[in-house]
């Protein structure tokens, strides 16, 4: 990333986090804690997301994104598992 | 035991890894100068696969000039320089600057 | 859904407000978090006290410790050697694991913070780096054209001076330390802590000056 070319100017606009950004960093920190996961496994995770997709995820999704594949790895959840809560959760607050 | 010491120069290995590390693509193979130890860490590269990160590795603050690592595009001061930690493992002895080449880390 | 029924019991919707959709990863994060919890994982309650330590941190505190900074030379001089143990003098105790490290600025020298790999920032004394210190466009620029991208921010550098750029690739946090603004002598600490600003502790803009006398 450092040095890439590109002269984009830089959006300074903020956004206030939203209520799962904030969870995610916390669960991060939780698993963290506990160590469960550290953070060069967080970030191994986040580098293996291929170029495009980790263009076109926002921060905290990437972070989603390595987390998922962290614990699966870790054989703590099943992929399937995930898939078929997630589909409830968006169910519940869709 | 740190290798090197504050103003040391060292070239940073040029070395294309998949395995996650922490030494960024833009000085891989550039010379700089230590500008301050960092301290020993739990080596991230270790502890990226789930390693115990032992035993720790030396970290350095590592000095590169801006004008030698852009050249002309950079758009700044003489003195302007760029630090970043890098690990023990990704640095050699770079040897004295030879006389009437440019000095690559200023 | 009733507030009483299930996960979603008493929770805050995840999104911004009622009716806006999360993306697939947001589902699946919080999938994660709730199997974490069934599975025994992680405690019920341990994200949310996690996230109240979180939401408890800010520039705010990186001001304090600016202020105090400006205002006691010894404190200053800890600050730089073991910011460690500085700041827990003052109440800041630094999570483990990154260590911080608080670079100055002075009239010959500049520091601006990137982390060109992923986004490190001195979270655990600031609080979570604003959007931009994210973005694809600072983490590329700021390592090639520091002098540009501050000058976006409203910050010209003199020439003259030396521009570190800090690139926290690896396991330290770097706070810049900023100049106390001229015009400020004989301020209070108290008064000092306002005019920190958290770009300054980025480097990539300056305290702002004293109100003007009315």
């Amino acid at each position: 990333m450092g040095g890439a070319p590109g002269e984009d100017p830089i959006d300074r606009s903020e956004h206030r986090l939203m209520e799962w950004e904030r969870r995610t960093g916390a669960l991060v920190d939780v698993l963290r804690e506990k160590r469960l996961i550290n953070t060069d496994e967080l970030r191994r995770g986040i580098e293996a997301i291929p170029a495009d997709e980790y263009r076109r995820l926002g921060y905290y999704e990437r972070w989603s994104s390595s987390l998922e594949a962290l614990l699966v790895e870790k054989e703590l959840l099943t992929t399937q598992e995930i898939g078929r809560r997630a589909t409830v959760v968006g169910e519940r607050w869709g | 035991m740190a290798r090197f010491r504050p103003g040391d120069r060292v070239r940073v290995l040029p070395n294309v890894v998949d395995t996650h590390h922490r030494t960024p693509a833009y000085v891989k193979g550039r010379v700089g100068r230590v500008h301050a130890l960092s301290g020993s860490f739990h080596d991230p590269e270790d502890r990226a696969y789930g390693g115990s990160g032992l035993p720790k590795r030396e970290l350095y603050l590592v000095g590169f000039g801006m004008r030698s690592l852009w050249g002309r595009r950079y758009r700044g001061g003489q003195k302007d320089r760029l630090l970043v930690d890098i690990y023990e493992q990704w640095l050699e002895p770079a040897g004295q600057p030879i006389e009437g080449q440019v000095d690559d880390e200023r | 859904m009733s507030a009483d029924h299930g996960h979603g019991g008493g929770r805050r919707h995840p999104g911004l407000a009622e009716g806006l959709s999360l993306s697939e990863p947001a589902l699946r994060l919080l999938a994660m978090e709730e199997l974490l919890v069934e599975k025994g994982v992680i405690g019920g309650d341990d994200v949310r006290r996690v996230m109240d330590v979180i939401a408890a941190r800010s520039p705010a505190d990186g001001a304090r410790v600016v202020a105090r900074a400006w205002t006691d030379p010894a404190f200053k001089l800890r600050l730089l050697e073991d910011p460690r143990a500085a700041l827990a003098e003052v109440g800041y105790p630094v999570a483990s694991g990154a260590v911080l490290s608080v670079v100055e600025n002075t009239e010959a020298v500049h520091h601006l913070v990137v982390c060109t790999l992923c986004s490190c920032y001195p979270t655990s004394l600031l609080g979570p780096p604003p959007d931009w210190y994210k973005s694809f466009a600072y983490r590329s620029r700021a390592v090639a054209d520091p002098r540009g991208v501050m000058r976006e921010f409203g910050l010209e550098v003199d020439e003259a001076v030396e521009v570190r750029v800090v690139d926290s690739a690896a396991d330290l946090r770097y706070m810049v330390l900023p100049r106390r603004p001229e015009g400020t002598e004989g301020m209070a600490e108290e008064d000092l802590v306002a005019l920190v600003t958290r770009d300054s502790l980025v480097g990539v803009g300056a305290p702002n000056p004293p109100a003007a006398e009315s």
